[in-house]
């Protein structure tokens, strides 16, 4: 089982890897609907995915949070991505498997995955 | 809902929405009894009696954007297939109470689900908020405070991606530790749960 004695090392941890990112600036900003329409949809799940591959690939400069309902509940789950210079990217009808992949693809490499955006769903 | 944990998450964000900065949730299983609660309460702005009445219906909201309102009418529906009941108590002003009562042996009580994943996403809901967690059986109980780890954690953000995915293990260890055995459907650890053998 896990101890909170543990929480120390990943206080020390995290610290040091704070320093590191003070020099990168602003980074992108992850927004995740998290309202009944969105949970029900799996928008946790989501979340959870984001979380893990952004630790995995130790990328500190990102920030996730959540907010209610977005408006458009029949294309949950909906993540907003927002990018340093202020545009924003919506993403439709997430999974955890698709978030993994907006990390690698938009996150990392600033490059729009196109075919899960909104303006993609809209076009079926 | 799929299961108890996101029951749980909607209505935390119900007690954000109202501006609460401390939230209690408490999960308490009697096997005995065969009653499981699911309970939370804030410090919130409240709701008058009348919005308290009318917060089961699934057409009444107080939002201005939609006409429907369904996390509670859910939750009401599914504690009561699962022969239970929901109680809310609010005092404006002051804070409010959801409790959610299910019977653990009843064939359509959904599973607890991902604890830990719903205190993570919480926090990243309102990360200035502090939540305050109970896990309880018939003889044990453990307790876990987010303002305690943000003390621990001093300058470290509790948002960091390592501290919540910490967490969130964690959470789910001591939600093993408690109700392994004791809920149908989380495996009992060697040494995780003491209600059977007491």
């Amino acid at each position: 089982m896990k101890s909170i004695a543990e929480l120390e090392e990943i206080r020390k941890k995290t610290l040091e890897q704070i320093g590191l990112r003070k020099s990168s600036g602003k980074g992108k900003r992850i927004v995740v609907g998290m309202a009944t329409c969105g949970i029900a949809a799996g928008a946790r799940p989501v979340m959870n995915a984001f979380l893990e591959e952004l630790k995995k690939r130790n990328i500190h400069d990102v920030q996730v949070t959540l907010t209610g309902c977005i408006g458009v509940c029949r294309l949950e789950p909906i993540v907003e991505v927002y990018n340093e210079d202020g545009s924003k990217v919506t993403y439709v009808k997430m999974t955890p498997q698709k978030a993994a992949r907006v990390v690698a693809e938009h996150i990392v490499n600033g490059r729009v995955c196109s075919d899960y955006t909104i303006t993609a769903a809209e076009k079926e | 809902m799929r299961d108890l944990s996101l029951h749980l998450l909607d209505i935390i964000q119900n007690s954000l929405a109202a501006e609460a900065d401390k939230i209690s949730i408490g999960i308490t299983a009697n096997r005995a009894k065969n009653r499981l609660s699911l309970l939370v309460l804030d410090n919130g702005k409240g709701m008058r009696e009348k919005v308290v009445r009318q917060a089961v219906d699934p057409f009444f909201t107080t939002r201005k954007t939609r006409q429907v309102g369904l996390g509670l009418p859910l939750l009401n529906m599914n504690s009561r297939q699962a022969g239970g009941r929901l109680l809310i108590k609010s005092v404006t002003g002051r804070g409010t109470l959801v409790a959610a009562v299910f019977q653990i042996e009843h064939p359509d009580r959904p599973p607890l689900g991902d604890i830990g994943e719903t205190i993570t996403a919480s926090i990243l809901a309102g990360p200035e908020t502090d939540y305050k967690i109970v896990l309880k059986n018939k003889n044990n109980k453990m307790r876990i405070s987010t303002e305690e780890i943000k003390w621990q954690l001093g300058e470290v953000p509790i948002t960091s991606f390592e501290v919540l995915t910490w967490l969130r293990g964690y959470l789910n260890d001591c939600v093993t530790a408690i109700f392994g055995g004791v809920l149908n459907e989380i495996d009992c650890r060697a040494g995780g749960n003491t209600e059977e053998n007491t």
